[in-house]
């Protein structure tokens, strides 16, 4: 079982990502969850969203704990929180910023495998909005080989519709080509 | 068989099976958690894909009220609250039982103000626990789907006539994305009549319903509601029975796993049974001889298939998800005890409290409460109820 962390704030589609990866996993036949940090939703403060995909059916019906893969939507997140609270010893730190993974490893000392993006600039290009949830699964995507680009695609349009989600597809997989990654 | 298999919020599959059980009338007011299946409903209701009267009501007590109506008139009837909901229609809630009118109700379980919470245990529902509803308790989003078309069946049988509250999990499963089979509309129009209610109100034929209850007749009356809901037993049983034989998806009133076997058994109602099941996995690997024990009816409570799945084990660990103050413990814990006095070969009973206004019930949290449950019941500590994780 893969478990999923994302980051973000509300109004960024944290949730929205949580979603689309769990749906495009159950389409695959596969079987997933996806499910926000009950509350009130408040645009702009941290919010946390979670996702498991795996083999079987899943009988957990409580947050992740120790995630294997923790997303970050926003760059602003990282000196609030630790992403890596609580994560698997081979975990991955799937993050939106500017920075490459070593010039992060050196500021905040993750010892993970880390994989950046600069989302905010694609997402801006792309779709003229700052929502990077569709971008930032492209790099996500890069991080694991439970889903691919094609497993993604029909939730994505299903979601978005023609035109939206094709600008989002673009976000999206810009991102899975131009996502660094370092061990 | 099956129709599809859909990556869905588990609140909009209610609100499909609804569409899909070609309810007549919905009347419901929006309430977090619940809120996403009222939403949904309308939307069905106003796209045309469900001919369904939709009633806006500007409260539950309204909401409550127009089901009452609506099911008197015999149209098939839904409605879906939470917590402040629920205490809001309480006052019409019992007399839907006690006129007899079938109706379903997905009832999003949330705690109670105050402190003003919106998040999940079972105070909501426990509030209405002697109200005559039948009340079934599921532990998915399949399970939730199911249901459904279960609780119009069992409530709308002549031989039953009475309303069903299906009670879920808030959040845990209202806003939880998760695989459901959809099963096809044939299927659910062969498990599903059409609703006949024998003595509706008619203008052509009048009769009188909710009338004065003298003294000399009050008792009586509640005679035949305590009967009513009794007597309800071997239509949910057949219908469950029906639901497999469709669906291959079989349901009982008491659900174990790993349970046979086992000296110590946890028991839960509601979507907590989950983890249970994987807790109970991890102890059994490490030898510890424990099981899952899961009440599926919690009205009218299954004491025989109670009894007959724990006599004869050492204890069971009880997890309520609600405080009865003053009381002897938890709701369930209560009853389970009183269930279980002077039976031979009952086990003790230790009573956890868990997971009030939706504080997280972790893995770790189960595995905490069965190990420290089982030397509490070893060493003979077993009054009262404990309040897991308790700070300060």
């Amino acid at each position: 079982m893969q478990e999923i962390r994302l980051h973000g704030r509300g109004g960024q589609g944290a949730v929205t990502s949580a979603e689309l990866i769990a749906t495009a996993a159950i389409k695959k036949g596969k079987f997933a969850q996806a499910f926000p940090s009950f509350g009130p939703e408040r645009r702009g403060a941290p919010v946390v969203a979670f996702s498991r995909v795996d083999e079987k059916k899943i009988h957990i019906r409580a947050r992740v704990y120790n995630p294997d893969i923790v997303i970050v939507l926003d760059p602003g997140l990282l000196s609030l929180l630790d992403p890596t609270d609580g994560m698997k010893a081979d975990g991955i730190l799937v993050l939106n910023t500017k920075k490459g993974p070593d010039e992060i490893r050196d500021k905040y000392g993750y010892k993970y495998k880390i994989i950046t993006i600069d989302a905010n600039k694609i997402a801006l290009k792309e779709l003229g909005r700052l929502i990077v949830n569709t971008t930032m699964l492209g790099a996500f995507l890069k991080a694991t080989d439970a889903l691919t680009l094609k497993d993604i695609e029909t939730p994505v349009m299903d979601r978005f519709g023609a035109k939206l989600g094709g600008k989002n597809m673009i976000a999206l997989k810009r991102a899975y080509e131009e996502a660094i990654i370092k061990e | 068989m099956g129709g599809k298999r859909k990556g869905i919020e588990v609140s909009l599959a209610i609100a499909e099976a609804v569409g899909q059980a070609n309810a007549d009338v919905i009347a419901a007011y929006p309430i977090t958690p619940q809120t996403h299946i009222v939403e949904h409903l309308s939307e069905l209701v106003a796209n045309g894909e469900l001919d369904a009267e939709f009633v806006p009501v500007e409260s539950e007590h309204s909401a409550m009220s127009v089901c009452c109506g609506s099911a008197a008139v015999g149209a098939r009837t839904f409605t879906s609250t939470s917590s402040q909901g629920l205490a809001l229609m309480s006052e019409i809630f019992f007399i839907a039982s006690s006129m007899r009118l079938p109706m379903v109700m997905a009832l999003a379980n949330r705690s109670l103000s105050g402190p003003l919470s919106i998040w999940n245990d079972h105070t909501d529902t426990m509030m209405v626990r002697d109200a005559g509803w039948i009340h079934v308790f599921v532990e998915n989003g399949q399970d939730a789907y199911d249901h459904i078309f279960w609780a119009f069946r069992v409530g709308e049988d002549p031989d039953v006539l009475l309303p069903v509250a299906v009670n879920f999990d808030g959040f845990i499963l209202t806003h939880m994305i998760e695989p459901i089979e959809y099963e096809k509309d044939e299927t659910i129009k062969r498990y599903l009549p059409e609703f006949r209610l024998k003595n509706a109100l008619h203008p052509d034929k009048p009769v009188s319903m909710g009338c004065f209850g003298m003294p000399e007749i009050y008792t009586e009356a509640q005679m035949s509601r305590e009967d009513g809901v009794t007597g309800s037993y071997p239509t949910i049983i057949k219908a469950w029975e029906e639901w497999g034989e469709l669906t291959g998806r079989q349901y009982h009133p008491i659900e174990t796993y790993r349970a046979d076997d086992a000296e110590y058994c946890i028991v839960t109602m509601g979507s907590y049974g989950e983890t249970a099941m994987e807790v109970v996995d991890t102890l059994r690997e490490e030898g510890e001889k424990v099981g899952v024990v899961k009440i599926r009816l919690w009205r009218p409570f299954p004491f025989d298939e109670f009894r007959g799945a724990v006599l004869g084990k050492k204890a069971l660990i009880v997890i309520d998800r609600a405080i009865s103050f003053g009381g002897p413990g938890g709701p369930v814990a209560s009853e389970l005890r009183s269930a279980l006095y002077k039976k031979e070969g009952s086990p003790v009973i230790v009573n956890y409290v868990a997971g009030l206004a939706g504080r997280d019930v972790s893995r770790n949290d189960f595995r905490n409460i069965i190990l420290e449950g089982k030397a509490k019941a070893e060493s003979g500590d077993t009054e009262g109820f404990i309040l897991y994780g308790l700070r300060g």
